[in-house]
């Protein structure tokens, strides 16, 4: 079974999104997802600077047996992206929850948190899929 | 097998070809000094029996069509007749100028025309050009087409093309390429277009879908005659991908299932080898509102019944020219005497077998205990196993048991692709292989099996019996360099 945090939003495609307190969130790819994709081999992020939309094509994950989008889970502007990933895309692998995050977004109507799904529907829709 | 070093590691100093032969040496009286090279290039200096040898031990190591059962199928490599390559390397084709005059031409013209005409016919189109030189020009062509009609009826709102997630991504690419936003629609639990998700994406911005059907999925699109009625009403058009047109060849034409343009990959269906980066030929067959777009040259006739090129002045709003001439011709010739080999009646057989293959296939594989991806479906020519269960217990994957089958024989099918299914094996015999071929792929399936429960390590370890083991796949990637460099 994969790890599912408990303190951790998530959505439908698989992206998780940490609320941080300070009026941004950080947004990654699951345990699940990862494991699924397998080793990765590069990472596309957006610009820190860029504005998004929530459900918008922000990033490409790929790995040795397929290439990702990755969408915005909430809407508002890229404030960082994770440089590490650019040499080290494996530390998604590794650690998709912590040194394994995708970017940072500056929240523009936290009301938008409200569709996430939380870690219990998020780990029914994982078995759901899984069967 | 042992690792054959690069003909470069062969050379020696000074070594030639025939040393017991006089040599003439060159005269360089002619060429003036400052054109001369001052180093030899750096070529490799090897005997003419060192040089067969080598070419000759690469080529044992092929594990191709001709040796072994790919069921990477018609996708990338189905069995293609000699006889088509014999016959379109007679001297009177390959002697032919692509600038000879018309009445020079009329024999190459004539076999042209006549495949634009089975073409059509086996299609269910309106016309055929025959002039894109891949299945990627193919479809650039007729998104091309798509924007073109739009345009010329001032109707240009139309920004986005519809691309099934089970697509393959060569549709997302072309459309993308001719200036279009991609948006997806999701596949049902059945392996059909979403059709609710298809109702809610349409609208003015639509300028058309791209569909294989059957789909990547390897199942038939059921509701197409729906999803073309939804999409012509809200005014886009119908592209169809023909890479899976094997399946339905002389039995289900996409001009009747209301496509409005199709490409077709000869070197796929219709005998030439592929996979390889070689060339190809994408032809693409339009519907009437798209005929006056088509890409040129096409071939015509005159009121004598002379044949000859159509170009700018009879298709004045065509999208242009492709190539310098007519694509390439070659494959094109290959792909006529295929067909007039096969007749008519031949071309539905191609269609039988590749499903009677697969489905038989599938059914083997099943009763072994092998789970399908759609196993309420009935497979097309080709079918998805899905190794879920066995990737949780005891833990091998779908790349596990590809690289195992190398070692029993078989090249691996395609893995991991349609990206919606986990642990895939896309599987597709094609028409010309035997029941003994196919039996023994599903005792190799089984027996790999049969390792998974007794003794994974030596899964995990495969292959043993290529040149090269596991080969890293995330280095490959990252760090692929390919260059050979001298020692210095």
């Amino acid at each position: 079974m994969s790890n599912i945090p408990s303190e951790l939003k998530y959505t439908k495609s698989h992206e998780w999104l940490r609320v941080e307190g300070d009026g941004t969130v950080t947004v990654g790819i699951s345990d699940h997802a990862q494991a699924l994709l397998g080793d990765m081999v590069f990472v596309e992020l957006p610009e820190p600077g860029t504005s998004l939309d929530a459900g918008e094509e922000c990033a490409v994950v790929e790995s040795v047996k397929a290439a990702s989008d990755v969408y915005a889970p909430v809407t508002g502007e890229v404030v960082a992206a994770n440089e590490l990933l650019e040499d080290a895309p494996e530390t998604i692998n590794t650690d998709a929850y912590n040194d394994g995050w995708l970017f940072r977004i500056k929240l523009e109507d936290e009301a938008e948190l409200k569709d996430l799904l939380d870690a219990e529907a998020y780990a029914e829709l994982v078995t759901e899929e899984d069967h | 097998m042992s690792n054959e070093p690069l003909i470069f590691e062969h050379s020696r100093p000074g070594r030639v070809n025939r040393a017991q032969s006089a040599h003439l040496g060159g005269n360089l009286d002619g060429i003036p000094e400052s054109l001369r090279r001052k180093q030899p290039p750096r070529l490799p200096e090897v005997s003419e029996l060192d040089a067969v040898r080598h070419y000759t031990r690469l080529s044992q190591k092929n594990f191709s069509i001709d040796t072994h059962f790919y069921p990477l199928g018609s996708c990338t490599m189905k069995y293609n007749p000699r006889a088509c390559n014999t016959l379109a390397s007679l001297p009177g084709f390959l002697g032919q100028h692509p600038l000879s005059a018309e009445r020079d031409s009329q024999g190459i013209l004539a076999c042209l025309w006549d495949l634009q005409e089975m073409l059509k016919e086996v299609t269910g189109m309106t016309a055929v050009s025959l002039t894109p030189m891949a299945g990627a020009q193919g479809e650039f062509a007729g998104v091309a087409m798509i924007r073109a009609y739009h345009d010329a009826r001032g109707d240009n709102a139309r920004t986005e093309i519809l691309v099934p997630d089970a697509a393959h991504g060569t549709n997302p690419a072309t459309a993308t390429m001719c200036g279009y936003k991609v948006r997806e629609i999701p596949t049902d639990t059945h392996g059909d277009i979403d059709i609710e998700a298809l109702m809610a994406a349409v609208g003015p911005q639509t300028a058309g879908i791209m569909l294989t059907n059957p789909s990547t999925l390897g199942v038939f699109e059921r509701r197409i005659h729906e999803i073309a009625r939804i999409v012509h009403e809200a005014g886009g058009l119908l592209y169809y991908d023909g890479a899976n047109l094997n399946a339905i060849l002389g039995k289900v034409k996409p001009g009747d299932m209301d496509f409005d343009v199709i490409h077709m990959n000869l070197h796929k269906t219709f005998s030439t080898p592929h996979g390889g980066g070689g060339p190809g030929a994408g032809p693409v067959g339009v519907s009437e509102r798209l005929q006056p777009f088509m890409p040129i040259p096409v071939v015509g006739r005159d009121d004598s019944g002379a044949f000859r090129w159509l170009d700018e002045r009879d298709l004045p709003q065509t999208i242009g020219r492709l190539s310098a001439h007519m694509g390439n011709t070659g494959i094109l010739l290959r792909a006529y005497i295929y067909a007039l080999m096969l007749g008519r009646e031949g071309m539905v057989r191609i269609a039988d077998y590749a499903t009677l293959n697969a489905n038989y296939l599938m059914a083997r594989l099943r009763d072994a205990g092998f789970d399908m991806a759609l196993p309420e479906r009935r497979a097309t020519h080709e079918f998805i196993l899905t190794l879920k269960h066995q990737a949780r217990e005891p833990g091998v994957t779908a790349m596990d048991f590809a690289k195992r089958l190398l070692d029993y024989g078989f090249h691996a099918p395609t893995t991991y692709f349609p990206l919606i299914i986990p642990e895939c094996l896309l599987i597709e015999p094609t028409e010309t292989e035997s029941k003994q071929t196919l039996d023994a792929f599903v005792e190799a399936m089984a027996a790999i099996q049969a390792e998974a429960e007794k003794d994974i390590e030596t899964l995990k370890g495969a292959p043993y019996s290529l040149p090269v083991r596991r080969l890293d796949d995330v280095k490959a990637a990252r760090k692929l360099d390919l260059r050979w460099q001298a020692e210095a």
